[in-house]
């Protein structure tokens, strides 16, 4: 199967596969900007999208740190933008739930899930495996516009009159089962589960494609074993998504039936205030934490693993060395894959899960530190006398393995169910996620966006706006996170409302004001980026050269702006594999560079 | 356009063949998911036991025989027979629709029985056999939609130019469908 006849399969018969040139169609505004199959339109698609997500979530954060910084205090104008949500400028119980799902929902899927491996692995895989597009363009288009009706759906249900839905991004029943359990649980919940089901079907439309991409469309000489990186992490990324998808669907499902069909998989034995006794009988709860934990795990690693992938590819280029362990590098992302499967129940120690059974889940918990530790150790020796040239998108690579580094720690305490009973749902918790998963996530997002900048729109961002952007971030992201580790050591529970009126928690609310204070100020700050973002889109400096970082991968041999099907004429040729840097005394030798006689044969 | 051959490079499965596989791998994880749900629910409390309604029986006759004729339309196609291709796969059409009836009586016997599906009287052991047999059926109908597609595709265009390569890929989903049909009956037989 050639490229060449996936990029035309509605155009009929066609005879010449050599020489094409993909640059002079003529397309309308529609077809190039709205409803575009090139991966990489649809990647611009995909990050904007996460971009405008990304903000609205962040600012509910903002609102949920204010009633959490400043309990006592009234802001008039809180009320002018929420409404009877903010009655007198004091955000209300209902609407702080209602905060913290929506933000945990929408960075979690929205942001870090759609926005993150949506945009990196439609942008990157064609490009660097050798591809003119992706193995099925069309249902390319379909993913994103999946998540895109997924948005307006999640969108619509912050504006229905009940609100949305208010019963933690994890959804667990009775709250999410039935709607007379509180405001939220009303016709949010119901706009929450279709968006939810329209995003796993983005998320599988686009995992499949990217699966088949990568193993059936590599160009001539593209191993695997010659694969950057980046490939290899989205590829694991996208198996982990279609297998674990389909379960949490599986288990939304059920959920439907429970809410809307009066069966009992998850209810049993309820009374609700008001309402009287439900004749549910016979169902669990805990049924439903098994179906969602089962992806909710392996959404971590998808989250995590594509900027895992960047960041291997970024600290070799800006070191200028090649990627120290690149087997054991793979390796470790594949034990990371196998495990993310094995440790789900890890989230469920004190459901009153047998100890036994903990125990397991224990051992297979802390083992996923071995492949951890393996890629810190090979990234940290990748730097190790390097030659680093400290660009944005370098600053937040090494800021990433940082947050890894201090996040993936915390989570060797919570991975062991005896220190769990204390942890579980404090703010210790939260402080380990956010780090290891959340700010990390996003530093490789941001890493992969500064650096991959100038092939997206041909031009660079603006340098002294970045390291504002890194500085203010990486500072703000260990102020905010690491004090919650002591609050949750002390036993301070996420979730609350208002810890003012609690004798064990009235000590934090200085820490807890400083949090918020932090929060403002970083969030602001990210408005440097989205500046430097739009601004250099169409202002930015120009790309002269078809590879301003001297790297050794294939997009880079693409012209600098290129159109649909990336190479004019034919696809290049790959003869080495992607991180020959420094070799025999060359700063770099790309990818179409054929071995010369005379080379050393390791690498 | 299954014309196109790679040049220099090693044969390689089809994508949209390779897609299919993927996302075969991503159904068969979804009803992994319900059927060990199914597992852990049975061995709780007021797990209400009956036997399978009759229809069932025949309704996976009826599957194994629309493997047979979609199979049998490959082959036509193959050979370029092409009113022997329409005809296996109107069949095979029909038989799925069939197939979609037998479940759907079925659904009626066991409610004839005065045992409840869904509804706040429902005991969750038909509720699971309702939403793991319905979320089936939803599969195969997605087949017998694509089945008529390409039935008016063959009598409208009126030559050999469909693709072999979405026959085939439409078939491996038919067989697949079957066997997960096999498997559930086995399932739902064996432990339920």
């Amino acid at each position: 199967m050639s490229n060449e006849a996936v990029l035309h399969t509605h155009s009929g018969a066609h005879d010449d596969h050599e020489d094409h040139s993909h640059e002079h169609h003529e397309q309308s505004f529609i077809s190039k900007y709205v409803f575009s199959q090139d991966h990489k339109m649809i990647a611009k698609q995909f990050l904007i999208t996460g971009m405008v997500w990304a903000v609205l979530g962040g600012l509910m954060s903002v609102l949920f740190r204010l009633q959490l910084g400043y309990p006592d205090a009234n802001f008039p104008w809180l009320e002018t933008i929420l409404g009877k949500w903010a009655k007198g400028g004091h955000i209300t119980p209902e609407a702080y739930y209602a905060l913290v799902t929506t933000h945990g929902t929408v960075l979690v899927f929205f942001v870090l899930t759609a926005g993150l491996s949506g945009t990196f692995a439609n942008f990157l895989i064609p490009l660097q495996i050798g591809a003119r597009d992706m193995a099925s363009p069309f249902m390319n288009m379909l993913s994103y516009w999946f998540f895109f009706a997924a948005s307006i759906v999640m969108l619509s249900s912050i504006f229905v009159e009940t609100g949305p839905f208010s019963g933690g991004w994890t959804a667990y029943p009775p709250l999410s089962a039935l709607g007379d359990a509180s405001p939220g649980s009303k016709s949010g919940m119901d706009l929450w589960i279709v968006s939810m089901a329209l995003f796993v079907v983005s998320s599988l439309l686009g995992g499949l494609n990217y699966i088949a991409t990568i193993l059936n469309m590599r160009t001539k000489g593209m191993s695997m074993t010659r694969l950057p990186l980046t490939i290899w992490a989205l590829f694991f990324t996208a198996v982990l998504g279609v297998l674990s998808f389909p379960v949490l669907l599986s288990g939304f499902i059920l959920l439907i039936f429970d809410r809307n069909f009066g069966t009992s998989f998850y209810l049993s034995d309820i009374f609700i205030n008001g309402v009287g006794a439900l004749p549910n009988e016979g169902g669990s709860a805990i049924l439903f934490q098994h179906l969602f934990w089962f992806l909710g795990h392996p959404e971590v690693y998808i989250i995590l693993l594509p900027a895992m992938g960047m960041v291997s590819e970024i600290l070799s280029v800006n070191s200028r060395k090649p990627i120290f362990g690149y087997m054991a590098m793979i390796g470790s992302l594949f034990a990371i894959a196998i495990l993310a499967f094995l440790v789900w129940a890890h989230h469920m120690f004190v459901t009153g899960l047998n100890p036994l059974l903990g125990s397991v889940f224990v051992l297979l918990t802390l083992l996923i530190a071995v492949p951890s530790a393996i890629k810190v150790f090979n990234w940290l020796t990748t730097l190790w006398r390097g030659n680093i040239r400290f660009t944005p998108g370098m600053l937040f690579a090494i800021g990433f393995v940082s947050l890894f580094i201090s996040g993936g720690l915390t989570g060797i305490w919570l991975g062991n169910s005896a220190l769990d009973i204390h942890l579980h749902d404090t703010y210790f918790v939260v402080a380990h996620f956010h780090i290891v998963m959340g700010v990390a996530s996003m530093f490789g997002m941001f890493a992969g966006i500064y650096h991959w900048f100038p092939k997206m729109y041909g031009r660079f961002m603006n340098n002294t706006l970045a390291y504002i952007h890194f500085w203010v971030t990486i500072a703000g992201a260990y102020l905010i996170f690491w004090p919650m580790h002591y609050q949750g050591l002390a036993g301070m529970p996420r979730r609350y409302y208002d810890f003012s009126i609690w004798e064990s928690f009235k000590q934090f609310q200085d820490l807890n004001r400083f949090i918020s204070l932090v929060a403002m100020i970083v969030f602001a700050v990210q408005f440097c980026f989205l500046f430097n973002f739009f601004y250099s889109i169409f202002k930015g400096r120009k790309v002269l050269t078809q590879n301003p970082w001297d790297a050794n991968t294939l997009e880079w041999t693409a012209p600098i702006n290129p159109g649909h099907g990336n190479w004019p004429g034919e696809i290049p040729e790959v003869y080495r594999w992607a991180y020959d840097y420094g070799k025999d005394g060359v700063d770099f030798i790309p990818q179409t560079t054929p071995v010369g006689a005379d080379e050393s044969v390791e690498h | 356009m299954t014309t196109t051959v790679p040049r220099n490079e090693p044969q390689r499965i089809h994508p949209h063949k390779f897609l299919m596989w993927a996302a075969i791998g991503g159904i068969v994880m979804m009803f992994a998911g319900l059927t060990s749900a199914y597992i852990v629910k049975k061995n709780q409390s007021s797990w209400l036991q009956f036997d399978l309604p009759i229809e069932f029986y025949y309704s996976t006759g009826v599957i194994v025989l629309s493997s047979i004729t979609m199979y049998l339309s490959a082959i036509a196609l193959k050979a370029a027979k092409m009113s022997q291709y329409k005809a296996m796969i109107s069949i095979t059409a029909f038989l799925g629709i069939s197939f979609l009836l037998f479940q759907y009586l079925g659904f009626k016997d066991l409610q004839a029985k005065n045992i409840a599906l869904v509804g706040p009287r429902s005991n969750s052991a038909a509720s699971f056999l309702f939403v793991i047999t319905f979320l089936h059926m939803m599969h195969v109908l997605g087949g017998v939609i694509a089945l008529i597609i390409f039935w008016f595709k063959a009598i409208r265009k009126n030559s050999t130019i469909t693709s072999l390569i979405s026959v085939e890929v439409l078939g491996t989903y038919w067989h697949f469908v079957g066997i997960l049909w096999i498997y559930l009956f086995l399932f739902y037989n064996w432990i339920g």
